[in-house]
């Protein structure tokens, strides 16, 4: 089958109201722009409330369907064969050859729904709707017409052109990004943080991300794998700018001072504050960690409420009532799991306390955190100041 | 940042020489050594100089040498090929405890094929004895592979006394040695030492990765584990590598015309670099320490209560690469085989550095190693597991 062109669908957006048209906007610039990266020279266009995305060459069906499915917003992709307006007999020809091409002997139940925004065309959407069923009725006699739940809807739009489209994949659903809203991601090397970001990017909101380096306790190759990961959820996304942060003396002056079993929270309340800064830095109205309830000692709720104290902007954890398995399905779902289970060290195992505090104590953390005054906050701006930034796209 | 590499038994840095006669391989006689017409002959030319080179460095024939993608298909070749050609004579091998995974490897695919497997235990300097050998050899015994210098440890296996061993006990046994960290650096005489197969590497001698060679002994039993056009006497198909064939025929030139002096200038460097190490506090070497038992360019030391790889990564701060166990493992959560074997417990071997030497390392490069290694572990031991 010769497609040539892919219509796009949405589906919150229809809701948007008076900023319907912006929404759209962004949904045509992203799919304009992960389509740009695959053969077919696509234009991606609105008209009459559709979006369509039209090549100007051949492309790979299959290559086209996976690049939309990385756009935010689409909530179905549909092949379409765009054929120049005809007459009405040819059109019930071309509709049915369409159909025994695109399901080739096909035996099911069906029905024909036609729409013509072009009113002068002879026949109205019920006659084509006719004419078209009867053909593909005479030349597919094993196939039935079932108007109320057919297996298959063929759909005949009569426009400036003559579109015919009877499948549709689904697309990821959600938001376009692309607006102003951001936020900041805390992205480890592990399971959890990319689909944090992945799931608050498909709300629309476009992401920065920050990552805690350590070296020489991690090495180049954890960075690297933190970078690509940020490179993957990029890909649905949009651009993310990766702050690399050098945690290495923030780590060692908190294991020298403080409590050994107080580290591992320590530890994250002073990434959260380091984020926390970056964000009002760079723009960013909240702050996304991929914390999930119980999961490991600084994830119980005293542990979460703990590195919480902290912030005063809004933290989201759209993890927090899954289960890992969930997790890591999702994950393998957005290609992000083979590359979060490399088996490079991204946490020192010095630095974790074989019995770590499961319920810390506000008072005691706050005053293990007084012994770390003054010098720790010239620590955490020398930090922030030699902040490494890598564009990940 | 000036850059001290530490790492030359993973890889060493092609020579001048080396890249010049793979460059002119590319450019001129980059014809397919099997062709009948000139531009075969010429590449064919190339291809014979590059194996007289490396059969001079063991003392024996050009036509006792082919060439394969490297060092582990040279040690599959030769275990595989040699046990599957005697299989008929006997199904017993043997091997020892501290091989290199494409020699082991190969050994667990005999014992998948039905053939028992005896595994020599070695001391604590990482050597074989030879009365073990000869202990183990049964009538049956078609193959013995041992390495002639441990990638890891750098100890030098007896593999003349062993080669005796075999011939005294056995007139069926093969004897296969993986040289691949001993090729170009110590002298070689398979003949001699009663060597039927011995496998070689370009890379670790300044040369190109993925061309290495494997020695046959004139008249010794081998099946093809490649098969195809029949080139190379119809034991190893393929059409030849011959930028790389170039570029191993070039280092072994090299490495037999500086072969004293290469030598000498290793061993200076590792006696420097020992003495120093084992002035630094909390600091023990692994493996042999005399020279007839140590390779000059091979040093394991393992650093008390220090994680191998932050050492690793803080010395890469300072520009100096050196290797945690073997590189090829280091991605793996177990210990080194080769560690365990000669009696080191978890913690010894998650802190054991290796540091491995080229004829471009400088006496001032040690110095400067020795100095930053003594400023970063005290450093790095206020920070260690509670």
């Amino acid at each position: 089958m010769e497609y040539q062109s892919l219509l796009i669908k949405y589906a919150e957006i229809g809701v948007k109201g008076k900023n319907r048209y912006m929404f759209e906007d962004r949904l045509v610039r992203r799919a304009a722009a992960v389509l740009r990266k695959i053969p077919g020279r696509f234009q991606v266009y609105k008209s009459n409330g559709r979006i369509y995305a039209e090549a100007s060459e051949a492309f790979d069906l299959d290559q086209a369907v996976e690049a939309l499915q990385h756009v935010f917003g689409i909530s179905g992709i549909s092949p379409l064969v765009q054929l120049p307006l005809m007459p009405p007999e040819e059109m019930r020809q071309a509709a049915a050859d369409y159909f025994e091409k695109a399901h080739p002997a096909y035996g099911g139940s069906f029905k024909v729904v036609a729409t013509r925004a072009n009113k002068a065309y002879p026949w109205d959407s019920n006659e084509i709707n006719r004419q078209v069923g009867e053909e593909i009725l005479s030349r597919l006699p094993e196939s039935r017409v079932d108007v109320h739940r057919p297996e298959l809807t063929l759909r005949v739009e009569v426009r400036e052109k003559v579109n015919f489209y009877s499948e549709t994949i689904p697309g990821p659903g959600g938001m376009p990004v692309g607006g102003t809203d951001k936020a900041m991601l805390l992205l480890s090397g592990g399971i959890d943080s990319p689909v944090a970001g992945y799931m608050v990017a498909k709300r629309g909101v476009n992401l920065e991300a920050v990552y805690f380096h350590a070296p020489p306790y991690t090495s180049e190759r954890a960075k690297q794998k933190v970078v690509d990961l940020a490179t993957q959820v990029a890909a649905y996304a949009g651009p993310i700018r990766l702050h690399v942060i050098n945690y290495t003396e923030i780590q060692l002056a908190i294991y020298e001072t403080c409590p050994h079993d107080e580290l591992t929270i320590i530890m994250r309340r002073y990434m959260m504050r380091i984020a926390q800064t970056l964000a009002e830095q760079n723009g960013a109205l909240a702050l996304i960690t991929g914390e999930s309830i119980g999961q490991v000692a600084s994830q119980t709720l005293k542990s979460l409420v703990s590195t919480n104290e902290v912030c005063t902007m809004p933290v989201f954890r759209p993890l927090i009532a899954f289960d890992k398995q969930d997790i890591i399905d999702l994950s393998q779902k957005i290609g992000t799991f083979e590359t979060s289970i490399l088996p490079y060290e991204d946490c020192c195992t010095i630095f974790v306390a074989k019995h770590p505090v499961t319920r810390p104590n506000p008072g005691i953390i706050r005053r293990s955190e007084e012994k770390l005054l003054p010098g720790i906050n010239e620590l955490v701006e020398k930090a922030l100041a030699e902040d490494e930034i890598i564009l990940c796209e | 940042m000036t850059e001290i590499y530490l790492d030359n038994a993973s890889t060493t840095k092609p020579s001048a020489p080396v890249r010049e006669a793979m460059l002119a391989c590319l450019q001129e006689s980059w014809g397919n050594p099997s062709s009948l017409h000139h531009k075969g002959v010429e590449a064919e030319i190339v291809l014979r100089g590059a194996a007289r080179a490396v059969a001079e460095l063991l003392k024996a024939k050009e036509k006792e040498i082919f060439f394969t993608s490297g060092g582990t298909e040279s040690n599959n070749w030769a275990i595989l090929g040699a046990a599957r050609a005697r299989k008929r004579q006997g199904r017993h091998v043997i091997t020892s405890a501290i091989e290199h995974p494409s020699v082991s490897g190969a050994f667990d695919q005999l014992r998948e094929e039905g053939f028992d497997v005896t595994v020599l235990p070695v001391d604590g300097k990482g050597l074989v004895d030879p009365y073990d050998l000869g202990q183990a050899i049964r009538p049956e015994t078609v193959l013995v592979s041992l390495m002639a210098v441990n990638n890891e440890i750098g100890s030098i296996q007896p593999i003349a006394d062993c080669g005796e061993m075999i011939r005294r006990n056995s007139s069926l046994a093969a004897f296969h040695v993986d040289a691949v960290q001993a090729f170009g650096k110590l002298p070689l005489n398979p003949k001699a030492w009663g060597v039927d197969f011995l496998t070689g590497s370009a890379h670790k001698i300044y040369g190109p990765k993925g061309c290495g060679f494997l020695y046959v002994a004139e008249g010794a039993r081998l099946l093809p584990i490649i098969h195809g056009g029949g080139q190379q006497k119809e034991l190893r198909s393929g059409t030849e590598n011959m930028p790389g064939i170039a570029g191993l025929g070039e280092a072994a030139r090299q490495a037999l015309a500086h072969f004293g002096s290469n030598r000498a200038g290793l061993y200076a460097l590792r006696h420097q670099f020992c003495q120093g190490l084992k002035e630094l506090e909390g600091v023990s070497l692994n493996g042999p320490e005399r020279d007839e038992e140590a390779a000059p360019h091979i040093i394991s030391a393992s650093f008390k209560d220090v994680r191998s790889e932050v050492l690793l990564h803080a010395l890469e701060e300072k520009g100096i690469y050196a290797s945690a166990g073997s590189a090829c493992s280091s991605h793996k959560r177990e210990i080194s085989p080769v560690l365990k074997a000669i009696g080191l417990d978890r913690a010894a071997a998650e802190s054991t550095l290796r540091f491995s030497l080229s004829v471009e390392n400088t006496e001032a490069e040690i110095e400067e190693t020795l100095r930053v290694l003594g400023e970063i572990l005290p450093q790095l031991r206020r920070f260690v597991r509670k």
